[in-house]
């Protein structure tokens, strides 16, 4: 197996400051970067902090930024990046803990307004559904949460202030495949529109780009969503319809029904 | 309860001290290539187009020259100063400018407020972000949540007007089998403006606004079996939309180009049979 000298240049800090440090070791034929990293550990730098579980591309916990490309350090392999240095960073969205960890808590925070899913109650044979009527949705169950899409978004990562009132990609896919779901009986376009930000997307798919899990974002959630939306709340046809019938247009609270979003865990509550 | 009115904002200490490297970008790859060839891309067309919209002339080959071509960007020739034979009876007569920057309003609606060209401009014109992972160049943001960018959700309705261009330009392209004085014929011309119209029909179908209305809004496709199928055939085009989208605007452009060639005399169009 042939080897080859590698220079990587690896974040160490936490959030008092920190720098680029560069070591440099040889690196095996096939290996990918959390290889590398983890070699560094154990010959150079014991105390370098990251983090991961599988190796394998399905935890989603190794995620990093290698040279400016938000990435798995498990799927990115060494011989695959350009002659020169390698340089790892953290997850520039996401508050640094130390080296290469970050806390992605912004996330759960996010998951926990999505209105959750409310099917109808239970025929007495049990709820069916279709395979057709479900697929849809099913791309959206392979997300691992490695995060990458809300790290590479630019409504967060370049601009702090947006965090509060926008979902991100991740949980655009999430209220897609509910919006999707056969037997959900949410409405969570208004929602959607006035809580979650979705008009703040401009659809530059930098999440599709580096989702690993090469999950559709922008074509196949976000702008359906965007055209849900359009039906909601921008098309004046349908508009001119509730005035007719005299409807009046729902709040995004009423809805989304009288569901609890997560109560239980809403540390708001 | 937490109500959605009411819901509490995601504390921004969650934002924290970032704490990694502050830098534009730590990409090391031609990440600028790509927004480059866009804009420049973009600004030709946009040049060409308005330039020939402006210049009101050489947009018809008519009986003379025993051919009928009309130049998509003067399609449908509506106003009272179109050149004779190009043009439906009923003309706009108030309208004293070139007929193209009138009848140009729908394309450039439709493109302007395209998914992808949205995507395309945003990130190689306003630079918001030039490309992944690399700063966006702007100090506050609101995306298309308010006005201007709001009315980016007009794009639907834009849709249905182009559908209206479409089968305009595709009577054109019918028309265009004739020649006055000779009878029925294919020249170059026929098949320029006929390719024209088929791209356009396929950026179109291709259009987001157009998977969605085919039957992306429906809850559950077993209740609708058409709408589901003609979602599956929208589909795929779909995930073409960009390469649709570009090689529409290049060949509507070299349309135009064509038939300008042709009426100023610079080229003969060749008779095919
Ligand atoms: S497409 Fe939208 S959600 Fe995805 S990265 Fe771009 S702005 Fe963010
Ligand atoms: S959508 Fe893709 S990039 Fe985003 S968290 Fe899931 S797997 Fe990661
Ligand atoms: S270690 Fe599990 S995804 Fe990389
Ligand atoms: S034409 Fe591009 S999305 Fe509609």
């Amino acid at each position: 197996m042939s080897e080859r000298e590698v220079n990587m240049r690896v974040w160490r800090g936490d959030a008092n400051g920190g720098n680029f440090e560069k070591y440099s070791l040889a690196s095996q034929e096939g290996e990918v970067v959390l290889d590398v990293i983890h070699r560094i550990q154990a010959t150079q730098a014991p105390d370098l902090a990251c983090r991961w579980n599988c190796k394998a591309g399905k935890c989603g916990s190794c995620s990093a930024e290698i040279n400016g490309k938000p990435s798995l350090m498990c799927m990115t392999r060494m011989d695959e990046l350009p002659e020169g240095d390698v340089v790892v960073a953290p997850m520039k969205t996401f508050p640094i803990l130390r080296d290469l960890v970050t806390d992605v808590s912004f996330n759960y925070e996010v998951a926990k307004r999505v209105p959750a899913f409310q099917p109808p109650p239970p025929p007495e044979d049990g709820y069916r559904m279709q395979q057709v009527d479900i697929q849809r949705g099913q791309e959206f169950r392979k997300c691992i949460e490695c995060f990458l899409c809300q790290d590479v978004c630019h409504v967060i990562r370049d601009h702090e202030e947006n965090k509060p009132a926008y979902a991100g990609p991740r949980f655009f896919i999430r209220y897609a495949e509910l919006e999707m779901h056969p037997l959900d009986t949410n409405d969570r376009r208004e929602f959607v529109r006035q809580k979650a930000g979705l008009g703040m997307c401009n659809i530059t798919k930098c999440c599709t780009e580096v989702c690993p899990e090469h999950i559709k974002i922008t074509d196949n959630a976000i702008i359906p969503l965007k055209e849900r939306v359009v039906d909601a709340a921008y098309d004046p046809i349908a508009w001119l319809g509730r005035k007719v019938r005299q409807k009046r247009k729902l709040t995004p609270e009423e809805a989304v029904g009288t569901v609890s979003h997560d109560v239980a865990t809403d540390p708001d509550s | 309860m937490t109500s959605v009115e009411n819901a509490s904002v995601t504390p921004v200490t969650l934002g924290g001290t970032r704490g990694g490297p502050d830098t534009t970008t730590l990409r090391r790859d031609h990440w600028w290539l790509q927004p480059a060839v866009t804009f420049s891309v973009l600004t030709s067309f946009v040049v060409y187009s308005s330039w020939a919209a402006f210049v009101n002339k050489d947009y018809y080959v008519g009986a003379q020259a025993h051919r009928d071509l009309l130049s998509p960007f003067y399609s449908p020739c509506i106003t009272s100063s179109c050149v004779p034979g190009s043009h439906p009876s009923h003309v706009i007569t108030w309208w004293s400018l070139s007929p193209a920057l009138l009848i140009l309003i729908v394309p450039l609606g439709f493109r302007l407020t395209c998914y992808y060209y949205r995507k395309a401009y945003y990130r190689s014109f306003w630079w918001s972000p030039p490309a992944c992972g690399v700063a966006d160049a702007h100090g506050s943001y609101s995306g298309e949540s308010r006005f201007p960018l709001i009315l980016q959700n007009v794009h639907r309705w834009f849709f249905y007007l182009g559908l209206i261009l479409n089968v305009i330009l595709t009577i054109d392209a019918i028309m265009a089998f004739r020649e006055p004085g000779i009878g029925i014929g294919v020249s170059v011309g026929t098949l320029v403006l006929c390719a024209n119209a088929a791209f356009l029909w396929v950026y179109s179908i291709s259009c987001h606004a157009c998977r969605h209305l085919c039957g992306g809004q429906v809850k559950r496709f077993s209740e609708h079996p058409l709408r589901y199928r003609l979602w599956k055939i929208v589909t795929p085009l779909n995930a073409r939309h960009m390469q649709i989208a570009w090689t529409s605007l290049v060949f509507v452009a070299l349309t135009d180009l064509y038939v300008r060639l042709v009426a100023s005399g610079v080229i003969h169009d060749p008779r095919l049979f």
